[in-house]
């Protein structure tokens, strides 16, 4: 700034187009110190996105590691709690970010001091948290069982080996850890919503439905449609959280097609690893294609 | 204030309890569950109680003089987070912040697809790239070390750090540049003099994003890093669990010494972080 400050009275005593064609004059040199600004971003782009990425379909061309993959018990098992990890997990996620959204605009003293709170979650690294879950379900000792059994005398579940419930639970872990992330943008959307347009419905009689339905949510949609797809595209990977709490779970029933990557990995059968990730493009493609007409503006 | 008023001033503030208390709850248990263990005795953490009756630092101690054959290596590991997070940091701010530099400012040609490439890189969720990643890394020669974590998360981390960048100085006015170039400033002197002051807000967040990325992340560290010296805290963490004898007061106690330094920054520069971050999300 400044620097920038003396400079400005020499550009208006110059006839103003003297920049604009300064600028296409320099064009050349320009464009090669633009090449050199990107240069090592584009290297590492070629290096560690270009160059992998082809390796992977080299590697997962052969048409007969997909019969291999379909022919693993596991796998028609796997795309079934990828979907529905991306349907009920999100949908319910954002709902309530949606809702919490609202909650936080309160101007209470008690509400910002949740709102600060309530990005723990979020903030802190995931792995000693979910660790932390997973002992509270620990059907020996965990505090969950322990609490069942102080109550009702009865031996809580083994929640980790039910395959349903182990998936619930990874699910409920996956919203625990993202909700606060979306909460606060949704936030930031409403907050982006003129007051004066609420003060004109109060007036009209409206009442806190009709506020929603004809304000906030015209206002907010697009920014929702877009959080959802963002969260699904980046939670067909809510790996850590899921490898942690079950380790792909029971009898390997609650692998989601990332973990179930890794799992090949592990076991050295590379091909059929990249092969499962392939076979998760169907599902990524229409979501990336479409984020990207959105934003790339 | 009436007393129709007032009681409704009440069942609106019980509603929002309602709301709040859960809210709460929910955030807190798993975290406070985890203080809970790190600062009772063994056995103690056991019991199922809400405080301990002799809450003691002896697990800290444990854990900071490595005194368990789990945290041989604890200050080795923790080292290699911190080093491998920096290095991501610095390294992502200068990748993005001189192409974002170029596409926005300098307008150069084809940054709109290097834009686009970004951002598609970005799309693609981090763990699908994790398989590729692992076996070229071996192709380099990297596997095990350090530097194989840093550039697989400078690569995860910049395609979103250009597109926050861009956008905050596509908002810089452009006599600025028009102005430097006429004085004869070499567009090198255009960054480092105008650009990079001017844009230190975004320059924060983004790179406060990077560091806190690599520290928490998890994935690639398991799968590029495994000899017990170069590993990250993280997957310290993870391996405490293939034991069946893990002492679970320990690692309570090593990952909750492993969430404060995120949770720390996070609070100093959230002002940053959310301004910055959530800029360009609402703008979608």
């Amino acid at each position: 700034m400044t620097l920038a400050l003396p400079l400005r009275p020499v550009k208006r005593g110059t006839c103003p187009d003297a920049g604009e064609e300064k600028a296409r004059f320099a064009l050349s040199p320009r464009q090669v110190w633009g090449l050199l600004f990107t240069a090592p971003y584009i290297a590492v782009f070629l290096a560690f996105v270009v160059f992998p990425v082809g390796y992977a379909f080299w590697l997962a061309g052969s048409p007969h590691l997909y019969v291999e993959l379909s022919q693993d018990p596991i796998f028609l098992r796997t795309v079934v709690n990828t979907l529905v990890f991306l349907i009920v997990a999100i949908n319910a996620k954002m709902l309530i970010a949606l809702f919490l959204s609202g909650f936080f605009m309160q101007k209470r003293w008690w509400v910002r001091v949740l709102a600060v709170l309530f990005v723990l979650p979020w903030a802190v690294p995931s792995i000693p948290t979910i660790l932390s879950v997973r002992f509270m379900l620990n059907p020996e000792w965990g505090v969950i069982n322990t609490l069942i059994f102080k109550l009702t005398g009865d031996d809580g579940p083994n929640w980790l080996n039910d395959p349903t419930l182990a998936l619930t639970l990874s699910m409920v872990v996956h919203v625990w850890k993202s909700l606060p992330f979306w909460t606060l943008i949704l936030l930031a959307g409403r907050l982006a919503i003129p007051h004066e347009l609420y003060e004109a419905a109060s007036v009209d009689g409206a009442g806190r439905w009709h506020c929603f339905r004809y304000i906030t949510w015209p206002s907010m949609s697009t920014l929702y449609v877009t959080c959802t797809l963002l969260s699904m595209i980046f939670s067909v990977v809510a790996l850590s959280c899921k490898k942690q709490l079950t380790g792909g779970g029971p009898a390997d029933l609650t692998h989601v097609l990332a973990t179930l990557g890794i799992r090949y990995l592990r076991l050295d059968q590379v091909g059929l690893a990249m092969a499962t990730i392939v076979c998760a493009l169907p599902l990524i493609l229409p979501l990336v294609y479409f984020m990207m007409r959105r934003l790339s503006r | 204030m009436t007393t129709r008023g007032f009681m409704r001033g009440v069942s609106a503030e019980a509603a929002l309890l309602l709301v709040g208390i859960p809210v709460f709850l929910w955030t807190l248990i798993p975290i406070y569950h985890m203080f809970l263990f790190a600062i009772s005795p063994k056995d103690a953490a056991f019991s199922g109680q809400l405080w301990p009756d002799h809450p003691t630092l002896r697990n800290f101690e444990i854990v900071l003089t490595q005194k368990h054959h789990f945290l041989y290596n604890f200050w080795q590991q923790m080292w290699n987070s911190v080093a491998i997070s920096i290095a991501t940091a610095v390294l992502t701010l200068l990748i993005a912040s001189a192409a974002a530099f170029a596409i926005s400012r300098l307008r150069m040609k084809g940054g709109r697809l290097v834009m686009n490439l970004a951002l598609f890189t970005y799309f693609i969720p981090a763990a699908f790239l994790a398989v590729p990643m692992y076996k070229t890394m071996g192709m380099y020669g990297l596997l095990n070390n350090d530097w194989a974590l840093v550039l697989a998360m400078v690569t995860v981390a910049s395609p979103y750090a250009i597109w926050i960048l861009r956008q905050a100085s596509d908002k810089l006015p452009v006599e600025l540049d028009e102005a430097a170039l006429i004085d004869g400033a070499s567009p090198f002197q255009l960054f480092r003099m105008i650009y990079i002051p001017l844009m230190v807000p975004s320059l924060i967040a983004v790179g406060t994003y990077a560091l806190l990325l690599a520290w928490n992340e998890y994935l690639y560290a398991f799968l590029l890093l495994s000899r017990e010296t170069a590993i990250t805290l993280p997957v310290a963490l993870g391996n405490f669990l293939s034991a069946d004898d893990s002492p679970w007061e320990l690692l309570m106690t090593a990952g909750f010494i492993y969430a404060l330094p995120p949770a720390a920054i996070y609070y100093a520069f959230r002002k940053y972080m959310s301004s910055g971050l959530t800029a360009g999300a609402v703008k979608g």
